[in-house]
């Protein structure tokens, strides 16, 4: 067992641990809180997959933007502490066959899928530069249209909450 | 190339020791000889008014909303902004334009809003 075993079990752990306290807590504000753990946990196992830029972005769009997001969702919410929520089983049998299909489904991808095996060094230096330099050659009309994406997105979230 | 990582992972866990040990050193070496004054909400030293579950205002969901978009703005500027240098000598002045035209366009939703009032605080 050498250090990346060891750097990439505790990081799965903080997101599996965490994200199982986010579906099982009764406190909403604890559950986004985890959720909080659970984001960092995997920007962390993106950082040992080298995939340096996406992990910052993980850290600064989901735990800082989307998160935010979601505790004003909570906060904006009436009564929020003393609301029941039930988590309790209800429905078992049509609840176990559709986990069922799905993990079917998702282990039949991990099975068959050809993956990349590690064969290959990791990228050495950052990998920021190589994006930039792929966003402005091979990417570029993408770069554009992603520029009118997040005009859509912009114009639309003014919109809805104009109203 | 993961022990660049080190001194971010030294930072971190000196942070979660700080935080932890700040509480549980406060509870185990403080003395407590708690009486119901002492527990009350203290509230600038008037008498707490209400619950602590406030709601916020719409508001600040609107301005959260926003952020995130340019939030992802700026992130698409990164990669540009490293590599200028380079882009710059391999393709010219063009790359300066194609970064102008995504900041433009970006530029006008935010004109719209403005027009709109997005920004507006009441």
């Amino acid at each position: 067992m050498n250090l990346y075993n060891i750097i990439f079990y505790l990081f799965a752990a903080i997101t599996l641990v965490s994200a199982f306290f986010v579906v099982t807590t009764r406190n909403v504000i604890y559950s986004a809180f985890n959720l909080l753990l659970t984001f960092f946990g995997v920007a962390g196992i993106y950082v040992l997959l080298g995939a340096d830029f996406l992990a910052v972005v993980q850290i600064i769009v989901y735990v800082g933007g989307i998160l935010i997001l979601l505790l004003f969702g909570v906060m904006l919410t009436n009564k929020i502490v003393n609301v029941q929520i039930r988590t309790g089983a209800t429905q078992i049998l049509p609840a176990t066959i559709a986990v069922g299909a799905f993990s079917g489904i998702l282990i039949s991808l991990l099975v068959n899928t050809e993956w990349k095996k590690v064969g290959t060094a990791l990228p050495g230096a950052s990998t920021t530069a190589n994006l930039g330099m792929l966003m402005m050659n091979e990417y570029i009309l993408i770069f554009e249209l992603l520029g009118i994406l997040l005009l859509v997105a912009l114009i639309g979230a003014a919109t809805i909450a104009r109203k | 190339m993961i022990e660049q990582y080190i001194p971010v992972f030294i930072v971190i866990i000196v942070a979660v020791i700080f935080a932890v040990a700040t509480v549980v050193m406060s509870k185990l070496m403080g003395p407590q000889r708690p009486n119901s004054e002492k527990e009350s909400t203290y509230e600038s030293g008037l008498k707490p008014i209400g619950t602590t579950n406030e709601r916020v205002s719409i508001k600040y969901y609107l301005v959260a909303m926003l952020f995130i978009v340019f939030d992802l703005e700026v992130i698409f500027v990164y990669p540009w902004a490293v590599q200028f240098k380079k882009l710059y000598s391999q393709i010219g002045i063009s790359i300066f334009f194609s970064m102008l035209v995504f900041l433009v366009v970006l530029e006008l939703g935010f004109l719209y809003v403005y027009k709109k009032g997005g920004f507006k605080w009441d």
